[in-house]
């Protein structure tokens, strides 16, 4: 679950720490108001799950009310990486001395959480990390032990900050570790912290992100920011095929057809399982396939869910015909994907034989399965065909 | 030889009363697989295909030697089952659950390496060397599984469990066949890395090459290309990397923090460049890979 600012701030402000006044407003009489209510220039924020804001216009100043109305009804219809807002964080503007990077986020190697930390936020961290490595601290921590903030400190310290400033950032930074290992955030970000003119240090900027396997243990944080444990949100908004997929799937828990993401090509792809589906969408597209979706069988899915599956990427008018295809199965039957492609192609009105370029699924229950193929007439190979060859085959039988 | 398991290898399965349990139970007796029972709370005095289930890990290891066990339970409880393993002393842990918090999964693998206790997984379907026996439910009905796994010298390690058999069965059919394969799990954070698996192939007589497959997201590879340069180990390995059509699908990540950790990017063709620095040869298409092997074997 990425969080958009707005309620990544709820968060930070929850857990005490210092932020400027700001209001979330989705419309631009709000942000007026918004900015009337904080008295003094503000900034204008684009509230939308996409990097690049500022360049790509949507963070925008204003000195007056009127001003930031105006700002405001420009930026809800500004289109970021074809994502709209979903609405403007109106906030004080803040006079900024120095700015600070901090996150906390998975290291799988090290396999702990790693505080990363930089006395130059604001500009791309990797490119610190490239070309002032001295100015950016990685510190592991324990993910069994309680947080102590002299890791948060040291992470601190060891870039060379002192004084009144690493104390307050210590704060900051420890406090973000907490949130994000009590959290079970896969990412906890602020960039940029800001020291100000008058020396207090605050959050300026702030992304999080929550492991979606752990939402249900935090019902309480999502339901306080108007959100379900089992809301997710993806870097684009679903299509209305990937919505149809995901209810096909989530109505019959006999295995799984998960993961559909609609392509423009010709191709329908029933493909599996979580490995196999990566390689074989590589394996369609080398030999000079165009996909019309990429999606994960595994688990022995039902019949009826095969058959659906298919009736559903069948339905699209861009699709001339599918392959199926998998490696070698362990659990998923062989015969039972054979049934389900068959019903599912029969029912939408066409001839499988025709329909189906390539089955390729070696594994158990293959002869039963194979059977079924022999007498509708459609194409198959077994396990002694690669997964790239029957991808090839697929692609050639395309013009069949 | 093999690595981690061989024919003497005793084990239990934690949550055997689960459905999916109960099934890989059964494919592991058929395969000679020496379980010895397993563990549901509240169950004791069950028995599962004549196997004694018992409340406890202890009322296991107190009166017999356990090298392992196997934990199928829902992802609630997953954790909690790790723990009590560790705690009993067994000293290799195979977590097939899937879905587990990875906050929860780096607590119990931290705890392990305090404990000097091996995990593989999570999300994973096992290890199985081929002819002696299977630890999990990797290769399914015993039938299929003598059919995919040829006993051979060729090790594996797969992320993917589906592509662990794949890439076994490939290497069967190519007449080269498998010492030990490894599926080590598809998560972000798990228990041990093709790094830390190498040393174990690279001690291992019966093992002659590697066959690896990989996927974007993480630094397992970059920690074995590192590995094979640091140790000197002269085992071929022949890696497939799927995914690269996400390389070509930008806005589907978010934030920087998790690509900085070591300050490159994580795409597979990043990764495929590494591996080939550090001399590991990489497989254009998994198919080729029991060709490649015999190519570097100069068989």
């Amino acid at each position: 679950m990425r969080f958009y600012e707005y309620e990544s701030k709820q968060i930070l402000r929850d857990a005490g720490m210092p932020l400027p006044k700001s209001h979330f407003c989705t419309t631009d009489a709000e942000a007026e108001q918004a900015a009337a209510d904080i008295r003094g220039p503000v900034v204008i924020k684009s509230q939308v799950l996409s990097g690049g804001r500022m360049k790509a216009g949507g963070v925008k100043f204003a000195d007056t009310p009127q001003e930031a109305r105006g700002l405001a009804e420009e930026i809800l219809r500004l289109r970021i990486n074809d994502l709209l807002p979903v609405g403007v964080l109106v906030e004080e503007k803040q006079d900024i001395a120095q700015e600070y990077y901090a996150a906390v986020t998975w290291d799988g190697r090290a396999k702990k959480p790693v505080i990363i930390f930089s006395d130059m936020g604001g500009i791309d961290i990797e490119e610190v990390a490239e070309s002032h490595p001295e100015h950016l601290s990685r510190t592991h921590f324990s993910a069994l032990r309680p947080f102590s903030d002299y890791i948060a400190k040291q992470a601190v310290a060891d870039v060379g900050v002192t004084g009144n400033d690493l104390n307050a950032l210590t704060r900051i930074v420890a406090g973000l570790a907490r949130i994000f290992i009590e959290r079970d955030m896969t990412l906890a970000e602020i960039n940029p912290i800001g020291k100000l003119a008058d020396g207090r240090i605050i959050a300026l900027d702030c992304h999080m992100d929550m492991e979606q396997e752990a939402q249900r243990a935090h019902a309480d944080l999502l339901n306080a920011l108007g959100l379900s444990a089992d809301d997710k949100r993806q870097a684009r908004p679903p299509t209305q095929f990937e919505l149809d997929a995901e209810h096909l799937d989530g109505s019959d828990p006999r295995g799984v057809a998960g993961n559909l993401t609609e392509f423009d090509g010709d191709l329908g792809l029933i493909i599996g399982a979580g490995g196999g589906s990566l390689t074989l969408f590589d394996a369609v597209r080398a030999a000079g396939g165009r996909p019309a979706n990429y999606c994960e069988i595994g688990g022995n899915p039902s019949v009826n869910k095969t058959r659906n599956l298919t009736k559903l990427i069948l339905s699209r008018p861009n699709v001339k015909k599918i392959a199926v295809m998998m490696n070698v199965v362990s659990n998923t039957r062989v015969d039972i994907v054979a049934r389900g492609v068959v019903k599912g192609c029969i029912e939408a009105g066409f001839d499988p034989a025709e329909k189906i370029t390539i089955f390729r699924i070696p594994g158990s229950w293959e002869e039963e399965g194979f059977a079924i193929l022999e007498k509708y007439g459609i194409p198959y190979v077994d396990r002694s065909v690669s997964m790239d060859e029957a991808a090839r085959l697929a692609v050639q039988n395309m013009d069949k | 030889m093999s690595i981690l398991v061989n024919a003497d290898t005793t084990f239990i399965i934690q949550g055997i009363t689960g459905r999916e349990a109960v099934t890989m139970a059964r494919e592991c007796l058929d395969y000679g697989a020496r379980l010895l029972g397993g563990v549901t709370p509240g169950r004791k005095g069950r028995e599962v295909h004549g196997l004694p289930v018992m409340d406890t890990v202890r009322q296991f290891t107190d009166t017999q030697r356990v090298d392992a066990s196997v934990v199928s339970v829902p992802p609630a409880f997953a954790a909690d089952a790790v723990f009590e393993a560790i705690d009993a002393g067994i000293p290799l842990i195979v977590v097939v659950t899937e879905r587990i918090p990875r906050k929860q999964v780096a607590q119990f693998v931290e705890y392990a390496q305090q404990q000097g206790t091996r995990i593989i997984g999570p999300n994973c379907l096992g290890i199985i060397s081929p002819g002696k026996t299977r630890v999990g439910g990797v290769g399914g009905a015993a039938n299929s599984t003598e059919r995919a796994f040829k006993p051979g010298r060729i090790g594996v390690m797969s992320r993917s469990g589906g592509m662990t058999v794949e890439i076994a069965n490939s290497l069967s059919e190519a007449g080269l066949g498998v010492s030990t394969a490894v599926s080590i799990g598809g998560d972000a954070v798990i228990g041990s890395t093709y790094a830390e698996l190498m040393p174990l192939f690279d001690a291992d007589p019966d093992t002659d090459a590697i066959a690896i497959y990989s996927e974007p997201g993480g630094r397992a590879e970059y920690e074995l290309a590192e590995y094979m340069q640091r140790s000197g180990s002269t085992k071929p390995i022949v890696a497939f990397m799927a995914g690269k059509f996400m390389d070509e699908m930008p806005g589907m990540r978010f934030g920087h923090a998790g690509t900085i950790v070591e300050g490159k990017a994580d795409t597979a063709t990043e990764k495929i460049a590494n591996l080939a620095a550090a001399g590991i040869t990489v497989a254009d298409k998994v198919g080729d890979i029991p060709s490649l092997i015999k190519q570097r074997l100069g068989a």
